[in-house]
């Protein structure tokens, strides 16, 4: 493992691969902790595993019997938070030498797909199969509101990052807007093309597969897959949908230049005014980053495999990928250092 | 290839011709209608016909997903196992309702056709034989139409109820002839051109078929040949279909049914499977799509499944209720499994060689699990067998005897491939 240790300027043109972890699993997501000490991943044998960025020590986190899918963190860094396929919320002490559960909830009737925590640390949001989005108490795991209403499985969950509101966006391409002080549906936003019903395969393709908000909550991103031809090979294009979060307009759609076969994850506005996404499918793993007012991506790089997972470091310079071939890569925005 | 008829005896002409006759004389105008006769025949037909009843979850369903779960392991996936019906028996929890129903089918865990092809897969499962570029040999449910169904059968014997399309026959009866082509419901619906054209009067109509019977009786007495009657008698047959449109119309079952089996699309078509067995029809094949899941199999395997869980399981019950259970052997096959390896893109490929079935009823031991995969499902473990082994295990079951020989153009070709046998142990 070799790493850079000082924070340069970014300038994502000249990202490089700056270190490299090995688990012998494939991986399925990938998530820096808010310190930014460790990187941790989860892989198709259920484990989640935790590298120390400063020495590379592993340290696996086993209590889930299932694939985890998603990651996340109180904003102090000391609890992590880890959704699975097996419909459980597992409570984790993200720092201590051999982090075991501190709570299991069994959070969703099938797979709880998604989980996030709000900015003030006081509540997790878990969403599943069962259409449900759940509010829990962030320390004791308490349920404290279940909010009801989307018809189909729920794939993604993010707390706006100044006001107390909750976005969910599920299978067919709607995202709901929730009060959090009253639990009411309070908009929805359209984001149809990323969902389709493919009359060949008889079956649905799609959601959403990623979302973000702007650092001053402005805009809200919706990654996923569009323009789909053919289901059950995923053959489809990367779409970002960017949308005005106070009017709900859509404001843009980015795409690809090339017509990537690939669904878009990992996405989120960098406080450098642009927005990263990371594309994954047929044509390998890459990285796409677009400006606001431009439809198409400024830059495109190569990663060197398809890609599972994408997740930025707190420095803002950093970035992880999680692929099917067990591997973290680390990666720096910026020039090399001479 | 011309279709020659195998069975020529005098005993079996007048004994069609007679039920025809009467079947022409009720529609010319006597008292007893078509739909009446048919309804008289019906119990005797249910209490003595062996039916085959099978399910195609076409595009290749994953055994990993379905009959032979691997939790746990570096193919196994993100399902966990479930325990069933039968002690020691786990099958995926993707279906949590034929899990209750497991003590009434069995499961064959060591297929290996060596065939990852959609169109060959397909070929190999439902004619027991491998594609061959000189021969074509009959679908299971042709072969069914043909063993099993009773003359006086005024429905087609091979149904397929498939999703989406128009309907129309196919051409999967090869030397056995057109008569027993499956003919398809393409969307649960009534077969095509049942209904008398725009401007045809019922009366009109009994007078043209009138007219054309008497052409046809001068006809015979003086140039009658096999093909004229395989003429006639397919005109007869669709005559009778033609009153027989309600069959079709699974509308008519009662609403509690209909809420038992859901409402979608293949809900609805597993209670028109059974209508159309409880009216008679000898092979009923049921069509569920799609399962070629090279991209995000673990989402798709969830939607599909889940919408083939319940009412399968719902049919199963009721078969074994309705007291059709000992008369119908029920199979689910698809053209093969899927990789073990997750791909990429969490997808899983084609597969044929260590892949699965279910089946029970008419002449299957229950409970039964045969064969099984190694650890992580790879490899067949023990008790190998392929296509050949399955379709004489299934003729078998329904008292066909597979050595049995159809005169195809002058050569005795035997229903199934004597190069392979029945899994006897699999036999009740």
């Amino acid at each position: 493992m070799t790493s850079e240790a000082e924070v340069p300027a970014v300038d994502v043109q000249k990202i490089h691969k700056v270190g490299e972890y090995k688990h012998g699993s494939p991986l399925l997501t990938c998530r820096f902790d808010p310190s930014g000490q460790f990187v941790f991943a989860s892989a198709e044998d259920f484990s989640i595993q935790r590298w120390n960025l400063n020495d590379g020590k592993v340290t696996p986190l086993v209590g889930h019997e299932s694939w985890v899918w998603t990651l996340a963190f109180h904003p102090s860094g000391s609890t992590l938070y880890s959704s699975g396929y097996d419909g459980r919320l597992i409570y984790w002490d993200a720092t201590a030498e051999a982090p075991q559960p501190q709570h299991t909830i069994e959070a969703h009737d099938g797979w709880a797909r998604s989980v996030a925590v709000s900015p003030d640390g006081n509540l997790v949001a878990t969403v599943g199969n069962d259409h449900l989005v759940k509010l829990w108490n962030a320390v004791d795991g308490s349920l404290v509101d279940v909010l009801e209403g989307h018809t189909c499985h729920v794939y993604n969950v993010a707390f706006h990052p100044t006001l107390p509101l909750l976005v969910s966006g599920d299978l067919k391409g709607v995202v709901r807007l929730w009060d959090l002080a009253s639990g009411e549906e309070l908009r929805q936003f359209d984001a149809a093309p990323l969902w389709k019903y493919d009359g060949g395969f008889r079956a649905d393709i799609g959601g959403i597969r990623s979302i973000s908000f702007s650092a001053d909550g402005k805009y809200l991103a919706c990654g996923g897959i569009t323009e789909v031809s053919n289901a059950f090979a995923g053959i489809g294009t990367p779409l970002v949908l960017v949308f005005n979060f106070e009017t709900g307009e859509k404001v843009q759609s980015l795409m690809a230049k090339k017509k990537f076969r690939g669904k878009a994850t990992g996405v989120f506005f960098h406080a450098d005014q642009f927005v990263a996404g990371s594309t994954s499918g047929h044509d390998g793993g890459h990285l796409l980053v677009w400006k606001l007012d431009q439809k198409e991506e400024f830059f495109d790089f190569k990663f060197p495999d398809s890609i599972r997972a994408m997740d930025r470091h707190a420095d803002g310079v950093r970035l992880a990928t999680a692929d099917p071939g067990g591997n973290v890569l680390l990666w720096k925005m910026a020039a090399k250092a001479e | 290839m011309k279709c020659h008829y195998a069975c020529q005896s005098e005993e079996h002409l007048l004994a069609r011709r007679s039920f025809l006759g009467t079947l022409a004389g009720a529609a010319c105008g006597a008292s007893l209608g078509l739909p009446r006769l048919v309804q008289a025949a019906m119990p005797e037909l249910a209490g003595k016909q062996k039916h085959i009843l099978v399910f195609f979850l076409a595009g290749g369903v994953s055994q990993l997903e379905s009959w032979d779960p691997k939790p746990g392991t570096d193919t196994g996936g993100p399902f966990r196992a479930i325990p069933t019906s039968v002690p020691g028996t786990h099958i995926s929890e993707l279906l949590p309702h034929t899990a209750k129903q497991m003590h009434h089918l069995s499961i064959v865990r060591s297929i290996n056709t060596k065939e990852n092809d959609h169109g060959k897969g397909r070929y190999c499962m439902t004619t027991g034989r491998r594609q061959d570029p000189v021969a074509d040999y009959p679908h299971l449910g042709a072969v069914g139409a043909k063993m099993l169904s009773p003359e006086a059968l005024p429905l087609p014997g091979h149904i397929h109820i498939s999703p989406g399309g128009s309907g129309g026959s196919g051409s999967d009866a090869s030397f056995l002839g057109p008569r027993y082509a499956s003919i398809s419901l393409g969307n649960g619906k009534p077969p095509q051109n049942t209904e008398l054209p725009e401007g045809m009067s019922e009366v009109a109509d009994r007078k043209r078929n009138a007219f054309r019977s008497i052409v046809n009786g001068h006809f015979a007495r003086r140039r009658r040949t096999a093909d004229t009657d395989a003429f006639t008698s397919s005109f007869e047959q669709a005559q009778q279909l033609m009153t027989q449109r309600d069959v079709f119309d699974v509308a008519k079952e009662p609403q509690a049914d209909l809420d038992r089996y859901g409402d979608s699309e293949f809900g609805r078509h597993c209670l028109l499977a059974r209508r159309l067995l409880e009216h008679g029809v000898s092979c009923v094949q049921v069509n569920h799509s799609n399962y070629d899941t090279h991209y995000e199999n673990f989402d798709f395997h969830i939607e599909q499944l889940g919408e083939f869980d319940r009412p399968f399981a719902t049919l199963v019950a009721d078969l074994v209720d309705r007291g059709m259970w000992n008369d119908t052997l029920l199979v689910v096959m698809a053209e093969f499994g899927r990789t073990p390896k997750i791909n990429k893109r969490f997808g899983r490929d084609h597969w044929g060689k260590a892949w699965s079935v279910a089946l029970g009823g008419c002449g299957i031991q229950p409970s039964a699990v045969i064969g099984k995969t190694n650890a992580n499902g790879t490899e067949v473990a023990d008790r190998e067998v392929d296509h050949g082994h399955l379709f004489h295990t299934y003729l078998r079951a329904v008292g066909v005897d597979p050595a049995h020989k159809f005169d195809a153009g002058g050569r005795p070709i035997p229903v199934a491939d004597p190069a392979a046998a029945a899994i006897e142990e699999l036999l009740a």
